[in-house]
């Protein structure tokens, strides 16, 4: 199918252009004005056509929690949220630990996805820590890179191997940086915690991983990428280690620039997440960190839960929420409407930074390139309603905002993968 | 006169008003305590379940008391006797009860928060006997009422309290309670069973026991969880003796009128040794009492409001 967008403002981080133009589509690639016939005319006067998103750090629970969400529903909520690219973690049932689960996961979001699906793989057999998966077979079978997320990589040992393994493959390690021995809690540590008698997980707990991991990076001079940070010491530590030249790179989620330690108030779960929402100057940090170039992705992080799950005494519920149909709508209200970030700034770290952890190489809104776009109303808010979710999970925290920057239309591939 | 909501979840709910009229409401269901004939009609007609998740024999019992004192039909639940065991969710337990006429659910669980989580979900009234380590707002009432009937007045009473304050709901609840009321609470322990975040609330922490304790009107031991010692929060229960136990030289240091007070159970020769407890200014059986008294006015005054609704 031919798509015309038409008379859109057309933003492009990657050519650097913000211009009022049209866009041809045709056979999944962007293509010129030249011998054009369209099937399809777009309107998008009054609109902004950004680069389709990509998100370096998801959940889509399948294999083994389709109640919780599946390749399917996932897709379909992360091109509602403006995604034409999700790279999903491994900790499915089973993990995504050899070239069966890489394989089933690719096929199925080939054949039935709403958007393209790049499969993280373990870095260790059964993200247990003990010894290496298989990195080279997953790689051929398409991982992009590893991660024990959600169960970090505990001794520093094992770390440096699949650091070592994985960039011998041209893969990159994502560390998901949390001391276990002293994060048992449910929720940041201080005066919140306190106030509601909860066990807190403190700072350190993520600053000390990331400070290990730092330091073998250095160590090793290999790439290293720090997932979902949270803290100020955090951002701090990746600011100083990449002036010394450390290849270390880092993202954190919307979450971290949007909520505080406060969310969790009258014990809700829908702030329970891990790492744990902070303090006010937490928060401050990480938009310094975003602003000034510090952190390089914003993800989702991604984490369906079914409500069963969460509906439950604040201890025993699951720590995690959705975050596709929000990421770019909470970037756009908080950091660009903000003032802290410019709309390309904010693309960037939503294209081309996943886009670099990933080796994806080079995406622009020109022709030749594949048609991976998204129509986009800046100017018109809209109330965030949890029950129109196009996943299977219900679990934001977000429900009721007024936010700005809905997703309209998503075209991945040339084909329309949402439409409001 | 009413409270405000239909449950007690805790201190932290409460105002400095609300506590007034529950202590003043306890010193009249004291008079009934002390009559020769413990009843009256007060809860005539009300159904009063108690749900606890957590074993307990003095606030069960205190609320059971309290309850057929004033009349009220009551039953028990304990999580070894129920669906709880089947694994049967907390909201559809409470559920179920709320769908047998119940006014009043007293609860206890493991979990902070768990009162919370039931109270906006049913039309029973909910009363926190105790949440994780979180709130026992009965417990600082009926310490806050044994205050009060000896020393006349919160305000500016100087409060010491001693242990375990990290896992202490407690001390928690009492720490919310005083200060809204107007006294000095003065925290001291192991420094490894102190909550973070401490230095941003009204308490003053306070180095060593010894240091607390001096010039209190009211030195309050808190009950130390023997197996602690096995995650390594102190080292021995000798060395906890040593330096946090509340021994005859450190109460010394308090005002000669002041209270000794314990929340029970206690560990004699832990917490304090034997000779304290027994002493004259222990007045940790009238704390008893007074539970009771507390509980009375506590149910009366959720079962009242019940009535207006």
């Amino acid at each position: 199918m031919n798509i015309l967008v038409q008379g859109g403002r057309v933003v492009d981080p990657a050519a650097g252009t913000d211009e009022i133009r049209d866009i041809y589509v045709s056979d999944g690639r962007i293509t010129t004005a030249d011998d054009f016939h369209a099937d399809r005319i777009i309107d998008a006067a009054g609109m902004t056509i950004i680069p389709g998103l990509i998100d370096a750090h998801c959940h889509l629970r399948e294999p083994g929690f389709e109640y919780r969400e599946d390749i399917v529903s996932g897709t379909r909520s992360a091109a509602k949220g403006g995604f034409t690219t999700v790279a999903c973690m491994p900790n499915t049932s089973p993990v995504v630990d050899n070239t069966a689960v890489v394989e089933f996961i690719v096929n199925k979001a080939r054949e039935k996805g709403y958007c393209r699906v790049l499969p993280i793989g373990a870095a260790t057999k059964g993200q247990k820590g003990k010894e290496l998966a298989e990195i080279g077979l997953m790689s051929e079978a398409g991982i992009v890179a590893i991660s024990d997320d959600g169960s970090p990589i505990e001794r520093a040992d094992m770390m440096r191997k699949a650091m070592l393994y994985a960039n011998q493959f041209d893969l990159k390690v994502i560390s998901h940086c949390e001391e276990m021995s002293i994060a048992e809690g449910h929720m940041n540590e201080g005066i919140v915690s306190l106030e509601l008698g909860l066990r807190g997980i403190p700072a350190v707990a993520e600053e000390i991983m990331v400070s290990r991991d730092i330091i073998l990076a250095e160590y090793l001079k290999l790439p290293i990428h720090l997932a979902h940070l949270s803290t100020a010491r955090s951002i701090d530590m990746v600011r100083q280690a990449k002036a010394r030249g450390v290849k270390v790179t880092c993202e954190t989620c919307p979450h971290y620039f949007t909520l505080t330690e406060e969310a969790c108030r009258g014990f809700n779960t829908m702030a329970k997440m891990n790492p744990p929402l902070r303090p006010e100057a937490d928060r401050q940090a990480i938009i310094a960190g975003l602003a000034d170039g510090t952190i390089d992705i914003i993800a989702t992080d991604h984490a369906p839960h079914h409500s069963d799950e969460k509906d439950l005494e604040f201890g025993l519920a699951n720590n995690g929420i959705v975050g596709f149909e929000t990421a770019f709508a909470l970037g756009y209200t908080w950091l660009v409407r903000g003032g802290h970030l410019s709309l390309a700034e904010l693309l960037s770290k939503m294209t081309s930074g996943p886009a670099a952890l990933f080796g994806l190489g080079e995406q622009k809104l020109e022709p030749g390139y594949p048609a991976d776009l998204v129509i986009a109303d800046l100017d018109t808010s809209y109330v965030f309603d949890r029950d129109k979710i196009a996943g299977k999970a219900r679990n934001t925290p977000y429900h009721g905002f007024e936010l700005f920057g809905r997703v309209l239309t998503t075209i991945q591939g040339g084909k329309i993968r949402y439409e409001a | 006169m009413h409270l405000s909501s239909k449950d007690l979840l805790g201190m932290k709910e409460l105002s400095a008003t609300e506590i007034e009229l529950i202590l003043n409401t306890a010193d009249t269901m004291k008079l009934v305590l002390d009559a020769n004939s413990k009843k009256t009609a007060h809860l005539q007609g009300k159904s009063v379940i108690t749900l606890f998740y957590e074993n307990s024999t003095r606030t069960r019992l205190s609320f059971e008391m309290a309850s057929k004192f004033m009349g009220a039909s009551s039953a028990n639940i304990s999580a070894s006797g129920s669906s709880i065991k089947k694994g049967e969710s907390l909201i559809d337990t409470a559920k179920t009860i709320d769908s047998m006429a119940t006014d009043i659910i007293i609860m206890r669980h493991q979990q902070s928060g768990a009162p919370h989580l039931i109270a906006s979900r049913i039309n029973a009234s909910v009363i926190n006997a105790g949440d994780g380590m979180n709130e026992h707002p009965t417990q600082a009432l009926l310490d806050m009422m044994t205050m009060r009937r000896h020393k006349g007045t919160l305000e500016g009473l100087k409060v010491a309290i001693i242990g375990d304050l990290l896992h202490s709901r407690v001390a928690r609840s009492n720490l919310w309670g005083l200060t809204k009321m107007g006294a000095e609470v003065r925290l001291a322990g192991p420094a490894t069973m102190v909550p973070p975040g401490l230095d941003q609330t009204p308490a003053v922490w306070c180095p060593t026991v010894q240091d607390a304790v001096s010039d209190a009107d009211v030195v309050m031991g808190l009950r130390v969880q023997l197996e602690r010692q096995q995650s390594g929060l102190f080292p021995s229960i000798s060395e906890y003796a040593r330096f946090f136990a509340i021994d005859e030289k450190t109460l010394s240091l308090a005002k000669p009128d002041a209270l000794l007070m314990h929340p029970g159970p206690c560990n004699h020769g832990v917490e304090m040794p034997t000779a304290v407890y027994d002493s004259p200014q222990s007045v940790i059986n009238e704390q008893v009492t007074n539970g009771v008294a507390v509980r009375m006015a506590v149910l009366y005054l959720l079962a009242s409001r019940r009535n207006q609704a």
